[in-house]
């Protein structure tokens, strides 16, 4: 009977093996995830206390204390870099969407890609050479203008993706009833991209918040609270660094309490962008 | 191909039918005057001299098959044709009397209200949509926008469905409740022409049946030129049909005329579905 031998036994064990290969695979990416998460958890979650939101870092030898400094020098780090970042990307993903010829449009985006290629270890000593030097010292402003110009690449790029998948029908409704190009752009292509806009700046953001080496070279770190935006500035994640290769037991696990609380913002972020653009208005013809 | 001339036909059809509005017809001014326009993109030619007059305050319909150039003939009398690169058009097309390539295409625009095939409301609320025109223009005060937005509903007959929401996203609305809303969006700036590209193709026939009623009402407020690729659409809703095939006007005539005894040999093929 051929049904009963059909497929033969050489193409099932081919199948077979495919299949659990590919699946092994799959296993291993979603493992390593849930295993650096849990290890986080474990460690990190268990050493998390409210001084650890609230105090400033004690001096060696002395239990305690917390990452009060290194938080809020990340929120104006970021704060910053958002400064910089996001009207740059923004206008500059409007200019490649809607006005730049096929040819320098495609100048642009090779060029911002390569940009997005720059090892982020580079892009600290660029900044250490533009900013830092001149200053005669290290600054929260350094720290900032390192993260910003790393975030342009992703926020141009995707807020030129999200705006060209408006489509056209949309444009030319618009500037049918007498809107100029500028006009349609501000009052129906960027309103019916904004939520992808939105969520493309939010995960950008989201990734440079982990970023240690620009900031080494750049707003530094600092034992105490760091006032203004002159001065070196303590962050999450050059803190995690300098306290996981110091001899400390204490200070080790501080660094996993850090780990978990930048990795939890991290994932936050993601899970509400995610949640934005899930329920972003669905535009008419797509 | 002979340059048809409103007024000719007129005298022509006076005398052999003894049409009472033939002498009216005459005197208004058309609408449109369209002569000897070709209309290129890149090197192909999409139209090839198309000579017209369409009469003011009627419904003429382009009909013909897909990819002879009607839609780019339309896209022309507003001119988002400029808006595709690599085009070029040559002739004159005067609206009224003005030269239409003389105007500034944004203030044209206004005075050229269009439609689109699929329904494109803006991710804004009912209200602000049909507002829009307005709103970019500085048209109105803003003391004066609720009404015209109320006026311009109910000309497009959506007002009684959509009176207590007009707060909420257009986006909500039905397919051919958004097509009336386009529709209505259009006529909020008061155009003189409204042209409506195939807006019946993405609409069920119920929906269909609403915006055919409605082009026969807005014949008081404006001329209308449709493109449709349905016959019968045309047959119900045209007071002049213009045939197009591979970018040439091959006949230009009262519907009731060129469904009867249409006088080339092109448009009783097609009419009688021997082709397209």
């Amino acid at each position: 009977m051929r049904s009963a031998t059909y497929p033969p036994t050489r193409k099932r064990v081919v199948n077979m093996i495919m299949l659990s290969l590919t699946g092994i695979c799959a296993l291993l990416v979603v493992s390593v995830l849930i295993f650096v998460l849990g290890y986080l958890f474990i460690n990190g979650a268990l050493s998390l206390n409210w001084n650890f939101f609230t105090k400033l870092p004690v001096p060696v030898g002395e239990n305690g204390g917390g990452m009060a400094n290194a938080l809020v020098g990340t929120g104006k780090l970021l704060l910053l870099a958002s400064a910089i970042g996001v009207p740059i990307g923004l206008f500059g993903g409007i200019y490649l969407a809607e006005f730049a010829s096929s040819r320098t449009a495609s100048f642009v985006r090779y060029t911002t890609d390569l940009l997005n290629g720059v090892p982020s270890i580079v892009m600290g000593i660029f900044v250490y050479t533009l900013v830092v030097l001149p200053m005669h010292h290290f600054s929260t402003y350094a720290g900032g203008i390192a993260l910003g110009i790393m975030m342009i690449p992703i926020a141009l790029r995707s807020t030129e993706e999200f705006l060209r998948a408006v489509p056209r029908a949309l444009r030319e409704g618009a500037m049918s009833l007498g809107a100029s190009k500028s006009q349609t752009i501000r009052t129906v292509v960027v309103p019916a991209a904004i939520h992808g806009i939105a969520t493309g700046i939010m995960l950008d953001l989201a990734r440079v918040a982990g970023e240690t080496a620009p900031l080494l070279f750049t707003s530094f770190n600092n034992q105490y609270w760091s006032p203004g935006w002159n001065q070196p500035s303590a962050s999450l994640p050059v803190v995690i660094f300098n306290y996981a290769i110091s001899p400390y037991e204490d200070w080790h696990r501080q660094a996993w309490a850090a780990g978990f609380v930048l990795l939890s913002g991290v994932l936050l972020t993601n899970i509400i962008a995610r949640f934005i653009l899930s329920r972003r208005t669905h535009l008419a013809g797509s | 191909m002979p340059a048809f001339n409103l007024t000719d036909l007129g005298k022509v059809r006076s005398e052999r039918f003894g049409e009472e509005n033939a002498a009216q017809e005459r005197d208004i001014q058309p609408q449109f005057t369209v002569s000897n326009l070709n209309f290129y993109y890149g090197k192909f030619q999409a139209l090839h001299q198309i000579n017209m007059q369409m009469p003011t305050k009627k419904v003429t319909a382009l009909i013909g098959p897909s990819g002879c150039g009607k839609s780019t003939f339309l896209r022309i009398l507003n001119r988002m044709s400029e808006m595709t690169p690599d085009t070029r058009v040559e002739g004159e097309v005067l609206l009224g009397d003005q030269d239409l390539f003389a105007f500034y295409p944004t203030y044209l625009r206004q005075r050229l209200g269009m439609v689109f095939q699929r329904p494109t409301p803006f991710p804004k609320s009912i209200f602000e949509n049909v507002a829009y025109g307005l709103r970019v223009n500085n048209l109105l005060p803003s003391k004066q926008i609720a009404e015209r937005v109320e006026e311009s509903l109910l000309r497009a007959a959506l007002w009684h469905e959509v009176k207590d929401k007009l707060h909420v996203s257009a986006l909500s609305l039905s397919g051919g409740q958004q097509q009336r809303l386009c529709i209505a969006r259009a006529l909020a700036v008061r155009p003189e022409v409204l042209l409506l590209d195939e807006p019946c193709s993405a609409l069920d026939p119920l929906a269909t049946a609403k915006i055919e009623d409605l082009i026969f009402d807005l014949k008081d407020f404006c001329t209308i030129v449709i493109v449709t690729h349905n016959m019968l659409q045309a047959a119900r809703v045209a007071d002049y049909i213009g045939f197009f095939l591979s970018g040439r006007l091959i006949e230009f005539d009262k519907a009731t005329r060129m469904f009867i005894n249409p006088s080339q040999k092109e448009t009783e093929d097609y009419l009688t579905g021997r082709f397209g």
